[in-house]
């Protein structure tokens, strides 16, 4: 997806925590979500660049698209529906 | 009325038909599959570099999505003690890999004094670096449903009442930690 095609329904800064907590905050902010909606996550934690994309396939929700800014990463997270245990 | 029992293209598969079949179909296994949604770990040391990995990867199985539980057992009962602010500490003796700002005898990191200096050297490296409190790791794991429990046979050995431990801790034992972990497809020793 084209970066310009992205707005954000809501911001999530986590930077200047280390793991587990940029995780455990974007999973806590994402539950308050509705279908759809996607959240903008700011972190300054290398490891989330593991961790989120690893976090959202388990979970069943997708990462539109990262980059990185000149001092953190930024995420952009869409909540999807959960996934089905067919 | 006669039926066409020819084979039809799309019937015909190639390999690479037959590899995306598979993958798609061990997807959805695992998806189904409880064993994978479930994380059972075991808490067996005290000090305080030693009580993070329980609580961190407790608390990361949590927000995965994962029913976690993190059994207590010998000294990491002292993590979810009521007491474990003051409790749960870190020695440099014994412990050659812990960096220190000058090189130091054990026989002079072993005075009196040096655990508690020690200890806090690390919450201020912690804390500077952005890394969460035992207190917030804590909340998170009884916030988000991770289940907390202490091994009963070391509670006795040390002495331990129920009421020792921080609110929403359970209590069990061997026979427990195994009736969760065969369910569990991450069982962690810590």
């Amino acid at each position: 997806m084209p970066e310009t095609d992205l707005e954000e329904d809501t911001v999530l800064d986590c930077r200047g925590q280390l793991c587990p907590m940029p995780v455990v905050r974007t999973a806590g902010a994402v539950a308050a979500l509705e279908r759809g909606q996607v959240i903008k996550v700011m972190v300054t934690d290398r490891g989330a660049l593991a961790d989120v994309p690893a976090w959202a396939q388990d979970t069943g929700n997708t990462v539109l698209h990262w980059r990185e800014e000149r001092d953190h990463l930024v995420f952009y997270v869409r909540k999807e529906e959960a996934a089905p245990d067919d | 009325m006669s039926v066409d029992m020819r084979p039809r293209n799309s019937l015909v598969m190639t390999d690479e038909d037959v590899r995306r079949i598979v993958r798609e179909e061990l997807e959805r296994a695992f998806r189904r599959d409880p064993a994978a949604k479930r994380a059972c770990i075991i808490a067996s040391k005290g000090t305080l570099d030693w009580a993070y990995p329980p609580l961190i990867l407790g608390s990361a199985a949590a927000a995965a999505g994962m029913d976690a539980a993190v059994f207590f057992t010998f000294y990491g009962l002292n993590i979810i003690h009521r007491d474990y602010r003051r409790r749960v500490k870190v020695s440099p003796v014994g412990n050659p890999a812990m960096p220190m700002p000058v090189p130091m005898a054990d026989t002079f990191t072993s005075l009196p004094g040096m655990k508690a200096m020690a200890t806090w050297m690390l919450k201020g490296k912690f804390s500077k670096k952005g890394v969460a409190t035992l207190d917030e790791l804590l909340d998170v794991c009884r916030e988000s449903g991770v289940r907390l429990i202490a091994c009963a046979m070391t509670m006795e050995v040390f002495g331990f009442k129920e009421t020792d431990f921080i609110d929403g801790v359970e209590f069990g034992g061997a026979g427990a930690f195994m009736s969760e972990a065969r369910r569990s497809h991450v069982t962690l020793f810590i």
